[in-house]
């Protein structure tokens, strides 16, 4: 039996309307900011209506970049960015969806322990293991380079987990069924498994992709050149002066500029997205 | 076109449990074998075997004259029907059913022309383009029929291909598949655990129980002429009732009776094989039944009683009446009243005679 109270409802929505204000003000403030010139913004009382600037400031932002401080076009940053992040989603699902694979349907040796090992570096963030992978990078000449920027963060245990719970799901019939067709290990991978894994796949790209893209200590660290810097660690030198003005309306152009491809990853796969980690497909 | 031969064919898994212990049939070119069993008694572990999908531990399997022990399941010439049809979820019908034959690279016309004629045969046509899930479960039975025969194989496997269905269509599909293979003519095995479907789908008849094979043969001399108490109660529903007795029970109830021996201990009757009278048949078995339930199905009825004189001491196999529980089915709907004291008689040749461990039927 469900009562309806109207007051119940009313509590809801303001709760959820004040939480959505909370995470979109500042978001709000940002776009508000980008459209200001720096000493608006600086001087303390920054109106909340968008201001005449948008133009120029995106304009600098995007193609020349800040005057003084950052030497380096957003453009390009996001290049490096975009690069990175599609990088990373892309080796990770293809390196957790082989693991995953060969974890499930094959029998060999050390399986279970293979399995553990794996699991066991869940616990291993980049963080932790950070200076051996300094190290590593370091000797392979890989500072300042894509290769640099990508390679260390693509071993996916959480993908791994998720391909694995789905294989698991996938019924043994259409293995079997598969190899009574004369499809090997490869073919049912390619024909069979892959299709059914689509919208895990895609559930994969969208946390990897914003992933790759939030990547902040891992890019500061290992690039030293300003033409190898990704977007989220350029905002952030953007701010570093010592005694000049920051260009808050730059930084915040940048800030806007940096949301959107995450977003737009979100939105157009969103559906894709939820499907993946909701329902499985049989 | 094959004969298929299952030569002392043994499985013990990893752990040390025997799941097949030796079994020996053949089936021969164009037959239809049933292997029929309860759950676990290692009918689909055998089928599992002869596809290929689970390795034999000891023993001979021949298919068309060629030892298939090692050889995959790809390419033994087989095709399988499974229970839950295994369909690729994401291919068309058209594609599920040609998937087979591309792999190994058969000539795009061809594929057509035998998926088109399968198609037609299956009545599937207007389907062609449909996903599996676009279909109803009959239908996808019949994909999944279809996926087999496209592939021309030397034997068919089915793997209790109609439990998923509701029953009316179980009935149309059993008869359709019957047809089929006649039709086809090709060497089929096919495992399930309905009696009912083994007994109408079989030329040759496996009854197998706890890895071993417990009868074989046609169904109707299987019917007839149950060579354990396990096939006595596992084919034929409802089952055919047992009714342990002393040997010198035996001995003085069917004095003159050959098969009356010192071994004898276990007497079996079939339901229809009672007759409800008050007259003596001279050598026969009677039996004063109160009545304690009654399913009338409308031809025919069956009236549950409990035996008056109870008779102890056997352990039961699985099927068993309970000790002193009695079945007879009668024609027609009309039936004495529950409670009421009813004597059913059987003439002594439709009787059976067990040993009294039941592994073993007397006969003259």
């Amino acid at each position: 039996m469900v009562e309806h109270r109207p007051w119940n409802d009313i509590i809801a929505y303001a709760i959820l309307t004040l939480g959505v204000f909370i995470v979109a003000f500042p978001v709000y403030l940002a776009l508000i900011a980008s459209t200001h010139d720096a000493a608006t913004v600086v001087g303390g009382n920054m109106p909340l209506s968008p201001g005449g600037r948008a133009l120029e400031n995106y304009y600098r932002a995007v193609f020349v970049g800040g005057s003084r401080t950052s030497r380096e076009p957003v453009g390009h940053m996001l290049t490096n960015s975009f690069i990175s992040a599609i990088g990373i989603a892309v080796g990770k699902i293809f390196i957790s969806i082989l693991s995953a694979y060969a974890v499930v349907y094959f029998r060999f040796p050390f399986r279970k322990t293979a399995f553990w090992i794996i699991f066991v570096t869940l616990m291993l963030p980049v963080e932790v293991r950070i200076y051996p992978t300094y190290k590593v990078v370091s000797d392979l000449q890989m500072l300042d380079t894509y290769a640099g920027l990508i390679l260390p963060l693509i071993a996916s245990a959480t993908g791994t987990l998720l391909f694995r719970q789905f294989f698991m799901t996938v019924p043994d019939e259409l293995l079997e069924a598969s190899r009574i067709d004369g499809a090997g290990p490869f073919r049912f991978f390619w024909d069979t498994l892959l299709p059914l894994s689509r919208t895990t796949i895609a559930a994969l790209f969208v946390i990897q992709f914003i992933y790759g893209w939030n990547q902040y200590l891992w890019p500061l660290l290992i690039t030293t050149q300003d033409s190898m810097q990704t977007i989220v660690t350029g905002i952030k030198k953007m701010l570093t002066t010592t005694d000049e003005l920051a260009e808050w309306q730059l930084a915040m152009a940048t800030a806007v500029l940096a949301m959107l491809p995450p977003v737009a990853v979100v939105v157009f796969m969103q559906r894709l997205f939820v499907r993946g980690l909701v329902e499985t497909e049989k | 076109m094959a004969n298929v031969a299952l030569r002392n064919v043994h499985k013990t898994y990893p752990g040390g449990v025997e799941a097949i212990k030796g079994i020996n049939f053949e089936v021969g070119d164009g037959q239809f074998c049933v292997l029929v069993g309860p759950s676990g008694c290692g009918k689909s572990t055998l089928l599992r075997m002869v596809a290929g999908l689970e390795t034999i531990t000891g023993g001979d399997i021949d298919i068309g004259g060629r030892i298939v022990n090692q050889i995959e399941p790809a390419d033994r010439d087989i095709a399988m029907v499974f229970q839950n049809y295994a369909l690729y979820p994401h291919m068309s019908v058209y594609n599920n059913m040609a998937y087979g034959l591309r792999n190994r690279g058969m000539p795009k016309p061809e594929i057509d022309t035998r998926v088109q004629e399968a198609a037609r045969i299956l009545e599937i046509g207007p389907m062609l383009d449909r996903k599996p899930r676009q279909l109803s479960g009959g239908q996808r039975q019949r994909v999944a029929m279809g996926r087999a025969i496209v592939r021309q194989p030397k034997v068919f496997l089915f793997d209790e291909p109609l439990s998923n269905l509701d029953a009316k269509l179980r009935i149309a599909m059993r008869v359709e598949i019957r047809k089929l293979q006649r039709r086809l003519n090709t060497t089929s095995i096919y495992v399930t655990h309905d009696q009912l479907e083994a007994m109408t789908l079989a030329d040759i008849l496996v009854v197998m129980n706890g890895g071993q094979v417990e009868q074989i043969g046609n169904p109707l001399a299987i019917y007839q002429k149950p060579a354990t108490t396990f096939v006595a109660s596992f084919i034929g529903a409802p089952p055919m009732n047992l009714m342990p007795l002393r040997s010198d029970e035996i001995r003085s109830q069917f004095a003159g009776d050959g098969r009356a021996t010192s071994e004898a201990g276990i007497v079996g009757i079939r339901p229809e094989d009672f007759v409800i009278s008050s007259e003596p048949i001279p050598g026969g078995i009677a039996l004063d039944l109160t009545l304690e339930a009654i399913e009338r199905v409308g031809a025919e009825t069956f009236i549950y009683g409990t035996r008056q004189k109870e008779v102890q001491g056997v352990a039961a196999t699985p099927g068993e009446l309970p000790p002193g529980e009695v079945i007879v089915r009668i024609p027609g709907a009309t039936a004495p009243a529950i409670g009421e004291r009813i004597r059913a008689i059987a003439p002594r040749e439709k009787l059976h005679l067990f040993t009294a461990d039941g592994r073993r039927r007397i006969d003259l």
